[in-house]
């Protein structure tokens, strides 16, 4: 399949990406200002962050298709400036936006792609068939891709992706836009290639996406890496247990924050609502009470990750 | 081993390509090879009537259709070469992002060009080779001449498709193709086509010898009709060239625009 010389160096434990200092310009704009990333065989990473971090940046360096500015990238053990149609051979990439052929059936677009990767066709064939049944688009194999749902659209990129039996799939922001249904078809499909040993490496701005897939990954905000971890870390690290939303029936919510100090570690307050961080709700809610205030309503919850994203990427809105 | 991978890594572009034939296409390819031929029978044969006789600089004397005949065979080759350089493959690059999920593959940048060369090349020669059908069964050329020719116009597909494929990397939007078409028309009509290059004025005569269409038309007029006044050697060497640098303009290109 690929250059056999290209194998032979990967050096045991050698992570399957290795980047160090990396960093993407485009003109005199950063997109990707230096980061030291590590992912692992097997493993399920994340990139997460709000639009214009450098994600989809750093995925399209990754996937050997955007030279890197500066910094070292060794992905498969292989230098992507040197070795990419090799590196790419051995990666599966679903990227943003839908890029499918519309000129092709379902089908067609599985087996055409194969030939890309230099797959006989028979072989190519078998394959479309049974990526079709893993995606449940069988039914559809005849169809051209135009009347296709979104979702379903998402789930043939990921079957396109997989068609050469990649070690690493690449996804970028894989479910953004798809309804409840979609996604979580999606996921579970996902969640059955991690499973299989496939390494995952995914970008996403949906917390509960990143929860849910990944092992460990990296907040990026502005060209940068601002934390590391897997979900549950970030979590200890960055926010509380637990949190605790309250909304007062006055017209400024500011006048109650004076009032709550000194309950929980952190006091955060929206224009709607006030947010407790503790470690325990019950007990914050207790002392609330305590103080004689009477929030109109009350959430109590645990605390998400997109309690540390918003905590370390902030609040403004980007673009 | 490696011309191999890139030789296989373009035929799977081409490939793409008759994944994609549909019924529609082959209007589309009639189209192509119907144009020429109305312009022979009404122009060669209808004008020709009047025009009577051509002497050709080397001397040889000859009907106008033998004359105009070559010169429809290097239009319809160029035409079927550049419409699917300049239309499809812009479409393809711009508006279908085909080239984003190919370029995540090994294929590179540079076999994406060969590979739609390779296919324009196939659909540009199956117009000459109909075309030269005609021509031997009107008896405008011989069937010998009509064999030595197929080659020539298969270079002039090839010349044509590569200068098309450059074109299309600088195109903005689907506007800048009113620009092609209208050079295209121009080339079609001025390069020796209907009247010989020797008969415009001195300046508009080296500007019309420069065209490529004149050089494509200059080698296939000369083996189709046997003139000997002709310059073969030089209009091989301009449309290999033409080839060439399209070829590596384009590959660069496309590197830049698809690789960011």
């Amino acid at each position: 399949m690929s250059d056999p010389r290209a194998r032979v160096r990967i050096v045991a434990n050698e992570p399957l990406i290795h980047a160090r200092g990396l960093v993407k310009r485009f003109g005199s704009f950063t997109a990707v200002d230096g980061i030291d990333v590590d992912v692992q065989p097997g493993e399920a990473f994340g990139f997460l962050g709000p639009n214009g971090a450098g994600k989809s940046s750093t995925m399209r360096m990754v996937g050997c298709v955007s030279p890197p500015t500066g910094g070292t990238l060794r992905i498969l053990g292989m230098d992507p400036r040197r070795d990419g149609p090799a590196i790419r051979g051995r990666l599966g990439v679903c990227p943003q936006l839908d890029n499918l052929d519309p000129e092709l059936t379902v089908r067609e677009n599985l087996t055409t792609y194969a030939r890309y990767f230099g797959i006989p066709r028979k072989v190519a064939r078998q394959r479309a068939d049974e990526l079709l049944d893993f995606v449940q688009l069988s039914e559809r194999a005849g169809s051209k891709v135009e009347p296709l749902s979104g979702g379903m659209k998402r789930r043939l990129t990921i079957a396109r992706a997989l068609v050469n039996e990649p070690e690493i799939v690449l996804l970028d922001e894989p479910t953004t836009g798809l309804d409840p249904q979609a996604r979580h078809l999606v996921w579970e499909r996902l969640f059955r290639l991690k499973q299989q040993g496939v390494t995952l490496v995914l970008t996403t701005h949906y917390m509960d996406e990143a929860e849910q897939l990944c092992d460990r990954l990296v907040v990026m905000d502005g060209g940068k890496i601002v934390a590391e971890g897997s979900p549950r870390e970030l979590i200890d690290r960055y926010s509380t247990r637990e949190v605790v939303e309250l909304r007062f029936a006055a017209e400024s919510q500011a006048g109650f924050a004076d009032k709550l100090a000194g309950i929980g570690e952190r006091v955060e307050v929206l224009p709607d609502r006030i947010l407790l961080y503790v470690e325990d709700g019950d007990a914050a809610l207790a002392a609330v009470h305590e103080r004689a205030l009477t929030p109109a309503s009350v959430l109590e919850r645990r605390s998400s990750l997109e309690d540390v994203f918003l905590h370390l990427t902030g609040r403004t809105l980007v673009d | 081993m490696l011309a191999v991978a890139v030789g296989r890594r373009a035929l799977s572009v081409a490939e793409r390509n008759v994944a994609a034939l549909k019924s529609a296409y082959w209007i589309v390819l009639l189209s192509g090879f119907l144009e020429p031929l109305l312009y022979l029978l009404s122009i060669g044969i209808g004008v020709g009537a009047l025009v009577g006789d051509l002497t050709l600089p080397g001397g040889e004397v000859v009907e106008y259709a033998a004359f105009v005949a070559p010169a429809m065979l290097a239009s319809s080759a160029m035409s079927g070469a550049l419409s699917e350089t300049t239309f499809n493959f812009f479409g393809k690059m711009k508006y279908m992002k085909l080239y984003d999920g190919v370029l995540a593959t090994p294929v590179q940048p540079f076999e994406i060009a060969l590979g739609e060369l390779a296919w324009a090349m196939v659909r540009g020669s199956l117009y000459s080779a109909a075309f030269l059908g005609v021509m031997v069964s009107m008896d405008l050329t011989t069937g010998l001449r009509a064999l030595a020719a197929f080659p020539a116009t298969v270079l002039t597909g090839f010349a044509f498709g590569a200068l098309g494929m450059t074109l299309s990397t600088f195109m903005r939007g689907w506007q800048d193709f009113d620009v092609v078409g209208s050079a295209q028309f121009a080339l079609f009509l001025f390069s020796g086509t209907f009247v010989p290059a020797e008969s415009y004025p001195a300046l508009l005569r080296w500007v019309v010898e420069l065209s490529p269409l004149t050089r494509a038309v200059d080698l296939i007029r000369g083996i189709t009709t046997g003139a000997s006044g002709g310059h073969p050697w030089l209009d091989l060497a301009y449309l290999v060239a033409v080839l060439a640098l399209g070829l590596w303009v384009a590959a660069r290109r496309m590197g830049k625009l698809l690789a960011k």
